[in-house]
C-alpha cells in the first residue's frame, strides 16, 4: 500500500476526531458556559440539545440546572435564652446565572462552600438572636385540651416571631448575600433542633417530675372523689331514714288523732254516755287486772253481797 | 483466487478461508443485532419512559416494547404508578407476614421538641408517587433526599406547635394531616414532581427515660377510677337498700294507722250500740253488766273472803302470801 494512502487515513481520522470535538450535548439537567483559554465566550448555553463550539480551543464547563441540595453542618449553638442546641439545617438552591457563578465560584463545590459560610453564619445569628420557643413554634394556635386535669399543661406560651419567620429571615439574608454570585437560594429550613445531651437530661428530669405531679394529682383526685361519694352516701342515708321516720310518725300521729276523735265522738255524747263509758271501762279493767293471784276481801256492805246481811 | 500463504506450506482449512471470505457479512450481521438490541427497550407496566434526544426531552413512552435511536437517544424509566415510601425512625428490614423493623441509632431522626419544650419520639411513614417524571428527573437533583429533608423539617414544625400531650394522644391524626398538606405544598414549591399520598404516624412515644413516669400517670389514672368506682359501689350497696327500709317504715306506719283507726271505729261502734240499748233502761243494765262481770270474775279469783261490814280489823288475821297454798281450790 502506498504511503499516500496511509496519510489519507490519518487525516481522515483526525478530521473525525476534530469533528467530534466541535459538538457537545447539553441535556435537560445541565447548562454550560464555553470558555476559550479559560475566558468565557458568548452567552451561557441553557437550552438542551446538540451544540457546537470551536474544537480544542474552546472548552465546555457544565453546571447543574436543577435545584441543588445543601445540608448544613450540625452545629451546637446557644439561643438567646442560653440553651444549647444542636441545629441541623438544609437548603435548596440553584445556579441562576452560570456566567457569574463561573466567575465568582468556578464550580459547584465552590458554591457549596460559599453557601456553608453564608448559611451557617446566618443560622448561628438567627439562633443566637432568638429564644428557643421562637425556634420551635411557628404559630400561636391554641392547643387542644386532652383532659381536664392537664389544663395548665395544655397551654402554650405566646410567641412573637416563630420558626417560619426566622427561616424566612435567614433565607432573605442569604439571598441578599448571594445576589452577585449567580445563585438563588430557593428555601432554607431547620431540619432538626435538639437539646445537647446534658440539657436533654435536665429536660427528662423535668418531664418526669411533671408527670409524677400529675400522677399524684390523679391519685388525690381519686381519693377526694371517693371521700365525697362516701360522704354523700352518709348524708343520703341519713336523709332517707330520717324522712321515713318523720313520715311514719306523722302517719301514726294522724291515726292516733283520728282514733281519739272517734272515741271522743262516741263516748262524749252526753252525761249518760260518759257515765256508761266509765262504768264499762272500769269493769273491763277489773276483768283485766283481777285473776287468780288476787285475794278478794269483800264486806257485806258491797253491792254484791249486801243480800247476805239482809234480804230486803 | 491465489493468495500468499504467510505460513508457508501449511494447509489452511477450508472453513477459515470461508470465514475470511464472509467476514464483512458477519460484521454487518453482528452490527445489525447490536443496533437492534440497543434500540429496543421495555417499559414496565407501572412505568413510563422518558426519552432524551441529544440530551433534549423528546417524548414520553408508555408501557410495552419501545424503540429508540441508538447512541443519540437516552431513556429513563420512571415507576409513576408505584407507591413509594420513606420511613422515619425505623427501617423495614424484612417484609413479610411479620415484618421486621430496625430502630437502632435512629433516635436523632425521631426525637423532637414539642411546643411546650418537652421531647417526644415520633415515627412516621410518607407514602408518595412520582406524578411528573419530567420534573422528578430534570428539575431537582436527588428528589428523594429533598423529600426526606422536607419531611423531617415539616414534622418538627408541626409537632413544635403542639403540646406533648396533644402529640401523644388526641392530636395524632391532626399532625399527620397537617404534615401531609404542608409537604404537598412544599413539593409543589420545589417542583419535585412528587405527589404525597399519605403521611402515617407510627409510634409516638415519650423518650425512653421518661416512659416509666408516663406509665405511672396512666396507672394513677386507673387508680383514680378504681377508687371512685369502689366508692360508688359502696354507695350503690347502701342507698337503694336504705330507700327500701324507709319505705318499709312508712308502710308499717300506714299499717299501724289503719289498725288504730279501725279498732277505734270498731270500739266506738260497739260502745254506741251498747249505749243505744243502755239508755233504754240504764239502772237495770248497769246492774246486769256489773253482776255479769262479777260472775265471770269471781270464780277465777284466788281467795275470797267476805266479812261483815261491822267487824273491822280482821286484816291482821290474814296471813297474806300463805293463802295460796292452803286455799280452797
Amino acid at each position: 500500500m502506498p504511503v499516500k494512502y496511509y496519510i489519507l487515513i490519518i487525516v481522515a481520522a483526525l478530521l473525525v476526531f476534530i469533528g467530534f470535538d466541535a459538538f457537545f450535548i447539553i441535556n435537560e439537567q445541565n447548562q454550560a458556559i464555553v470558555t476559550q483559554f479559560g475566558r468565557p465566550v458568548g452567552d451561557p448555553v441553557t437550552t438542551p440539545g446538540l451544540k457546537t463550539k470551536v474544537p480544542f480551543i474552546q472548552k465546555v464547563n457544565y453546571f447543574d440546572k436543577r435545584y441543588l441540595e445543601w445540608d448544613g453542618d450540625v452545629n451546637q449553638i446557644p439561643t438567646r435564652d442560653k440553651r444549647f442546641l444542636f441545629v441541623d439545617t438544609y437548603a435548596r438552591w440553584e445556579i441562576t446565572d452560570p456566567l457569574q457563578f463561573f466567575r465568582r465560584l468556578r464550580d459547584e463545590s465552590g458554591g457549596q462552600s460559599r453557601l456553608d459560610d453564608i448559611l451557617d453564619g446566618e443560622t448561628r445569628n438567627a439562633v443566637a438572636n432568638n429564644e428557643l420557643l421562637e425556634l420551635v413554634r411557628s404559630t400561636n394556635r391554641s392547643p387542644e385540651e386532652t383532659e381536664d386535669i392537664f389544663e395548665e399543661m395544655d397551654e402554650l406560651e405566646q410567641i412573637e416571631v416563630g420558626r417560619d419567620a426566622i427561616e424566612a429571615m435567614v433565607l432573605q439574608r442569604a439571598n441578599e448575600r448571594t445576589a452577585d454570585l449567580g445563585i438563588r437560594v430557593l428555601d432554607f429550613r431547620f431540619k432538626r433542633i435538639n437539646y445537647v445531651d446534658d440539657v436533654r437530661e435536665r429536660v427528662y428530669e423535668r418531664m418526669i417530675s411533671e408527670r409524677n405531679r400529675i400522677a399524684d394529682l390523679f391519685r388525690s383526685e381519686g381519693e377526694g372523689e371517693a371521700r365525697r361519694i362516701s360522704g354523700e352516701r352518709e348524708r343520703e342515708l341519713n336523709r332517707i331514714m330520717s324522712e321515713a321516720v318523720r313520715t311514719s310518725d306523722r302517719i301514726r300521729g294522724r291515726a292516733d288523732a283520728e282514733a281519739t276523735a272517734i272515741y271522743a265522738t262516741a263516748y262524749n255524747r252526753n252525761a249518760a254516755s260518759r257515765s256508761l263509758y266509765e262504768f264499762l271501762k272500769t269493769l273491763e279493767t277489773y276483768e283485766k287486772t283481777l285473776d287468780d293471784d288476787v285475794t278478794l276481801i269483800l264486806t257485806t256492805d258491797s253491792d254484791l253481797f249486801r243480800l247476805m246481811r239482809t234480804s230486803d | 483466487m491465489t493468495e500468499k500463504n504467510p505460513f508457508g506450506n501449511i494447509q489452511i482449512p477450508r472453513e477459515i478461508i470461508m470465514l475470511k471470505k464472509h467476514l464483512w457479512k458477519i460484521v454487518v450481521v453482528v452490527l445489525l443485532v447490536f443496533v437492534g438490541f440497543s434500540s429496543l427497550y421495555t417499559v414496565g407496566p407501572e412505568e413510563v419512559g422518558v426519552v432524551l434526544q441529544f440530551g433534549k426531552y423528546n417524548r414520553t413512552t408508555q408501557p410495552g416494547l419501545n424503540y429508540k435511536i441508538p447512541i443519540f437517544e437516552e431513556v429513563f424509566t420512571i415507576p409513576v404508578e408505584r407507591q413509594l415510601k420513606q420511613e422515619f425512625g425505623f427501617r423495614t428490614e424484612e417484609v413479610g407476614v411479620r415484618s421486621r423493623y430496625a430502630t437502632a441509632n435512629l433516635e436523632d431522626e425521631t426525637l423532637m421538641l414539642t411546643g411546650d419544650l418537652n421531647l417526644a419520639e415520633v415515627e412516621w411513614v410518607v407514602q408518595y408517587r412520582i406524578n411528573d417524571p419530567y420534573l422528578y428527573l430534570f428539575r431537582v437533583r436527588n428528589a428523594e433526599k429533598t423529600l426526606r429533608d422536607m419531611s423531617e423539617s415539616i414534622m418538627r414544625k408541626v409537632v413544635g406547635d403542639r403540646t406533648v400531650n396533644e402529640v401523644l394522644t388526641v392530636g395524632r391524626q391532626q399532625v399527620a394531616t397537617e404534615v401531609e398538606v404542608l409537604m404537598q405544598q412544599l413539593c409543589d414549591e420545589y417542583e419535585l414532581g412528587i405527589a404525597i399520598d399519605q403521611v402515617v404516624l407510627q409510634d409516638v412515644n415519650p423518650p425512653d427515660p421518661v416512659k416509666p413516669s408516663f406509665n405511672a400517670v396512666n396507672e394513677a389514672q386507673q387508680q383514680r377510677e378504681t377508687l371512685i368506682n369502689r366508692a360508688l359501689a359502696e354507695y350503690n350497696q347502701v342507698i337503694p337498700r336504705a330507700r327500701g327500709e324507709a319505705q318499709e317504715l312508712i308502710e308499717q306506719a300506714e299499717g299501724y294507722a289503719i289498725n288504730r283507726v279501725n279498732r277505734a271505729q270498731g270500739e266506738a261502734d260497739r260502745f254506741t250500740a251498747v249505749y243505744e240499748e243502755y239508755i233504754q233502761a240504764p239502772q237495770v243494765t248497769r246492774k246486769r253488766l256489773y253482776l255479769e262481770t262479777m260472775e265471770r270474775l269471781l270464780p277465777n279469783m284466788g281467795e275470797k273472803i267476805i266479812i261483815d261490814e261491822n267487824s273491822a280489823n280482821v286484816l291482821p288475821l290474814l296471813q297474806l302470801g300463805q293463802t295460796r297454798t292452803g286455799g280452797i281450790n
